[in-house]
């Protein structure tokens, strides 16, 4: 008599519905659609049954999935919710590989913006004369160099310490 | 003897689907190709999310070079749901905005400061170089 209208789910299934109605809270009467499309996609017997399990607190954001995978499956029955999620992995993977390009250029721009060391103002030796040095097997020059820039170091001992320093 | 045998035979050749109604595995069971015996949870998955009931339906309306894929989404969607049954696989999409969010964030800042860096080196070239030092030229003459 003065009951109020049946939920869509009630509505669609043809059935009383009563006051606790699972379906009730979460697919209203002026909005058929959206049970519908559950229902065909998940079925309403499963829907009852996976709501049922949960706590009552998180019905309605089991619903609101529910409703969005089902439309994402309706929008194409092959892939469904997967084919978004594909999409938008492979547009995480394109957004981290420029991250990894700015990244590095930054780390260019700040290398060369770095001050040149104290140490090594008096002498400055080239990595290509270094490498030259080492190359030739004239090791000798590069402790005394070494010790120059650093007077602490004993050029006496340096012979032993440098076959360990460079080997 | 043979012909339990056939039984058995043709029972042991049921897809994963049958096996779980416990029906017989017709030849052209839409199911079959996709839900295969040896792997029982992929359709207990699907069947405790979608039904078999639905799954066949879905499939059936395919075209059958594109029912392996869709079988494929369904077992991942059904085996997400099982694992998260509030969100289900659209918590992989939040979960995935959030990354893409965060990590257009990050990509803005760092771009910020290379344009910032552009600017200042931008400017320091276009300082005028000092003057250099002036020549005086004395007239001595006159």
């Amino acid at each position: 008599m003065g009951g109020t209208s049946p939920c869509a789910s009630c509505k669609l299934l043809r059935r009383r519905c009563t006051k606790d109605c699972i379906f009730a809270p979460f697919f209203p009467s002026d909005d058929p659609h959206k049970f519908a499309i559950v229902h065909k996609v998940f079925g309403a017997s499963n829907v009852s049954k996976m709501l049922q399990e949960l706590p009552v607190q998180q019905r309605a954001d089991a619903v609101s999935s529910l409703v969005y995978e089902a439309n994402a499956r309706m929008r194409d029955p092959v892939y469904g919710c997967v084919g978004a999620i594909s999409f938008l992995q492979n547009q995480v993977s394109q957004l981290q590989m420029q991250l990894a390009v700015a990244q590095a250029e930054i780390l260019c721009i700040q290398m060369q913006q770095e001050p040149q060391m104290p140490e090594s103002q008096e002498i400055t030796v080239s990595e290509a004369e270094r490498s030259y040095l080492m190359q030739n097997n004239l090791m000798g020059g590069m402790p005394q160099l070494m010790s120059f820039a650093s007077p602490s170091n004993n050029v006496g001992q340096e012979p032993l310490k440098r076959e360990s320093l460079w080997t | 003897m043979s012909s339990s045998n056939s039984v058995e035979g043709s029972y042991s050749k049921r897809c994963a689907a049958c096996k779980h109604l416990r029906r017989r595995c017709a030849e052209d069971c839409v199911l079959a190709p996709y839900f295969p015996a040896t792997h029982p949870e992929r359709f207990e998955c699907v069947h405790k999310i979608f039904g078999a009931g639905n799954v066949a339906r879905m499939l059936k309306t395919l075209p059958v070079q594109e029912r392996a894929q869709a079988a494929d989404s369904l077992s991942a969607e059904a085996y997400w749901r099982v694992r998260d049954p509030v969100y289900g696989s659209t918590g992989i999409v939040i979960q995935t905005n959030q990354e893409i969010s965060a990590t257009q964030c990050e990509l803005a800042k760092i771009r910020a400061q290379i344009s910032m860096y552009e600017a200042r080196r931008a400017t320091e070239q276009q300082l005028p170089p000092p003057p250099p030092p002036q020549v005086v030229m004395l007239n001595l003459v006159d």
